[in-house]
């Protein structure tokens, strides 16, 4: 059992959680994970660690609601406690020797690129952030990124907050004024994440993207999280979750990740009409 | 006078229709009545070879002789003194090829069902125990174990009962290992295996669940950090398996790890499971294992039409007799010679097809076994929704690649000296799939067991 202890709401379906895993702080690493169930009776779902504090001995993940388990976790509050917090698992966000990087990330995605863009910037590595949400409503985390970046774009869908466009608009306009990275690190939806890669490809830029499939452990017993890299299958929970984007087939991997949309989807009505129910009894 | 018939006691065991369509425990037990019928076919005979062909070495014979005058605890205090999971060794063993092979009633007639028998007794003694297992006096010196299936439960309870103070670390949310999340509710009640948790727990041993050892927590710190002055390594089997034919990563097609992991573990099963599963109508399992007979019948039980797809035939079935029969009788179809070549799927990305190929026995290979060989021409569709694959695990490299000096076979497989489970690295054990691959719940027990002694001579003269 693990204690929530800070809550506090991002954007309307984005919340981020502070919580006490003494062990899982101690070694976590940007671009790790963990694994969570919120109740006795709950699916385990694996969420990217967002940020650490080792003294403290507190994790912090940020969550999107999109199901039936995010929904129920989000109705937990401060003080009150996880059933199971586990990890940290898979690979660490390689860092060492890079001395200029473009993070790109998207949507919730953002919550993972945060820490990997914090740790580059901490080490010296000049850092250009460059994210994007669909309108300024889902903004999140916009001052921790200026804090952590020597340059940040700030991109929207809608144009209500920053420029509006893709953040491959961005990234190729970079590019293209002569900004030389060793390496793009891309975070967010599956599409975004392949056309960054598309775009990088082009350009001949070493580019890492974090990978979030399905998983059951996370240790690499199930086999759930597979994806192909370079045409070979590989485990996200212990070969990744990052891999070299312009290996992997993202196509495949949207397709994997849709497997069990129709049921998420079911369940996570039933979650809210229970919530709605409780909430009206009240 | 001993009980001369030449068959054993049948297990009553629920009617393959109705069985098919739900998850409770297939084998029934035997009642008192027929315990000690059964018993009393025992002659107690002078040699014991069974005991020979029991890798924990129960004294079956003192057992037995026990039920068959009606003292069901006292045959439970003999099986506890060398099994610390009888109700568990009494359901998964197989019998057939260890203990019961041996039995001299055998050599007319079917041997003595000793299975039935400890099964019997544990049930008997889960049911109607009222005493708690009793903490024996500490010994000072502290244990730690890593994984809680059947290898490292045994080793924890050898040595908890010589008084170690003994901690058992578990990557998952709940203890068992293998026999939660993989042995499916049918054959092995979890509810059993809780039992069995709980009896180690009243001997004194701690279970830590969400601890991964090699992630969160290294084994070096184990030793270095947190005192344990020795280890024991039992993480099982790991990464599954696959074919690498073309079609193996879209919608629909599960390692058997995942597909039971929901089952058994996740209890996707439920109606009120938040963990989903594919409920497939029609289910190819490739492989001809235990695991494979495992996800054949909890796919059946979701309401699929169910085949197992093995390359080569009936006689090479490395699956027990006796699963085989039981999903021969809840409609499971079996083709044999037949070799998977490819999945094909929809616009959407789910499976819908596996492309396979007739095989036949050619020439017998180096190890005596004859190998299938294409018969040319041969192929055909298969239309199926949903594809299993049941074709074993290597083990799991957490471990490996974050302790130094931990030597490890070519394929990951942890080196060990046979009888003891030593590894490269002093103070440091490992038994059960970690170091065989794939193998049976029994043949852990028993690695663990060796080890749990091992450790005990190791600390009693450091």
């Amino acid at each position: 059992m693990n204690r929530i202890l800070r809550k506090k709401v991002l954007n309307p379906t984005v919340t981020l959680m502070e919580v006490e895993a003494p062990l899982v702080a101690k070694k976590a690493e940007p671009g790790q994970f963990i694994i969570l169930r919120v109740d006795a009776e709950g699916e385990r779902i694996p969420l990217t660690v967002a940020d650490f504090d080792r003294e403290k001995g507190s994790v912090t993940i940020i969550f999107q609601v999109v199901g039936a388990t995010t929904e129920k976790l989000n109705h937990l509050n401060e003080g009150e406690y996880i059933h199971d917090f586990v990890g940290p698992l898979g690979r660490a966000t390689h860092t060492d020797g890079l001395k200029k990087v473009a993070v790109v990330g998207g949507g919730v995605g953002c919550a993972i690129a945060y820490p990997v863009a914090k740790k580059l910037h901490q080490q010296g590595c000049e850092v250009h952030a460059i994210v994007g949400f669909r309108n300024q409503d889902l903004v999140i985390l916009e001052d921790e990124f200026a804090a952590a970046s020597t340059k940040l774009v700030r991109m929207s869908d809608d144009g209500s907050w920053g420029e509006k466009g893709l953040v491959t608009d961005a990234l190729k306009k970079l590019i293209e004024s002569g900004e030389e990275y060793d390496e793009v690190i891309t975070i967010g939806p599956l599409i975004m994440m392949k056309f960054v890669c598309q775009l990088t490809k082009q350009y001949g830029i070493k580019t890492v993207a974090s990978m979030n499939p399905i998983m059951i452990d996370g240790t690499g017993m199930c086999g759930g999280c597979r994806l192909t890299v370079g045409g070979e299958t590989k485990f996200a929970c212990v070969d990744g979750p990052e891999f070299d984007g312009h290996l992997i087939d993202f196509d495949e991997a949207m397709a994997r990740g849709a497997t069990y949309r129709e049921f998420e989807r079911h369940a996570h009505d039933a979650a809210c009409n229970l919530f709605k129910g409780v909430e009206n009894n009240a | 006078m001993p009980n001369m018939a030449l068959q054993k006691n049948p297990m009553p065991t629920q009617d393959p229709v109705e069985r098919s369509r739900n998850f409770n425990e297939v084998a029934l037990g035997y009642t008192e009545e027929q315990a000690i019928d059964e018993a009393q076919r025992c002659l107690n005979c002078k040699h014991k070879p069974c005991v020979g062909g029991c890798p924990v070495k129960i004294y079956i014979p003192a057992f037995i002789q026990e039920v068959a005058k009606g003292d069901f605890e006292a045959a439970y205090q003999i099986i506890t003194e060398a099994s610390s999971l009888p109700a568990v060794c009494g359901r998964v063993c197989p019998q057939e090829s260890q203990c019961e092979s041996k039995c001299v009633r055998g050599i007319k007639g079917e041997p003595v069902a000793i299975g039935r028998l400890e099964r019997f007794v544990a049930d008997w003694h889960n049911e109607h125990a009222t005493e708690a297992a009793k903490k024996p006096a500490s010994n000072g010196h502290k244990v730690a174990i890593v994984g809680s299936g059947p290898s490292g439960l045994t080793c924890a309870g050898d040595l908890a009962k010589k008084g170690y103070d003994v901690t058992v670390y578990e990557a998952l949310h709940l203890a068992g290992g293998v026999l939660v999340y993989g042995i499916p509710e049918f054959r092995l009640p979890k509810a059993i295996v809780q039992k069995e948790v709980d009896t180690l727990i009243q001997l004194g041993v701690k279970v830590e669940t969400n601890v991964v050892i090699g992630k969160t927590i290294t084994i070096d710190e184990l030793m270095q950090e947190y005192g344990y002055e020795a280890v024991f390594i039992g993480s099982g089997a790991g990464l599954p398996k696959f074919m690498r034919i073309p079609g193996e990563n879209l919608k629909g097609v599960y390692s058997a790890n995942e597909f039971l992991t929901r089952i058994n573990l996740m209890k996707a099963y439920r109606e009120d499971s938040s963990t989903p599963i594919q409920r497939g109508k029609h289910v190819a399992v490739v492989g001809g294992g235990n695991v494979a007979m495992d996800a054949a019948r909890c796919a059946r039980r979701l309401g699929a039409e169910v085949s197992i797809v093995y390359r080569r035939t009936e006689a090479e079935l490395p699956a027990r007799r006796e699963e085989v029969e039981h999903a021969m009788e809840e409609g499971i179809v079996f083709r044999f010679l037949t070799n998977p070549l490819s999945i094909g799927g929809n616009e959407q990305g789910w499976v819908n097809s596996m492309r396979c190929q007739q095989m036949e026995l050619g020439e017998p290979d180096a190890s005596g076994r004859r190998s299938p060989v294409a018969v040319e021409g041969s192929e055909f569709d298969l239309p199926v929704d949903c594809v299993i694959m049941a074709l074993g695990t290597s083990p799991n490299p957490l471990i490996k690649s974050t302790t130094e000096g931990l030597e490890t076979q070519r394929w990951g497989g942890i080196i060990v000296e046979e009888e003891t489970g030593k590894t490269s690295r002093e103070g440091i054990y490992a038994g059960g799939d970690a170091v065989t691959g794939a193998a049976t719940v029994i043949l852990a027990m028993g690695a663990g067991k060796n080890a749990a002694t091992a450790i005990d001579e190791y600390l009693q003269n450091k």
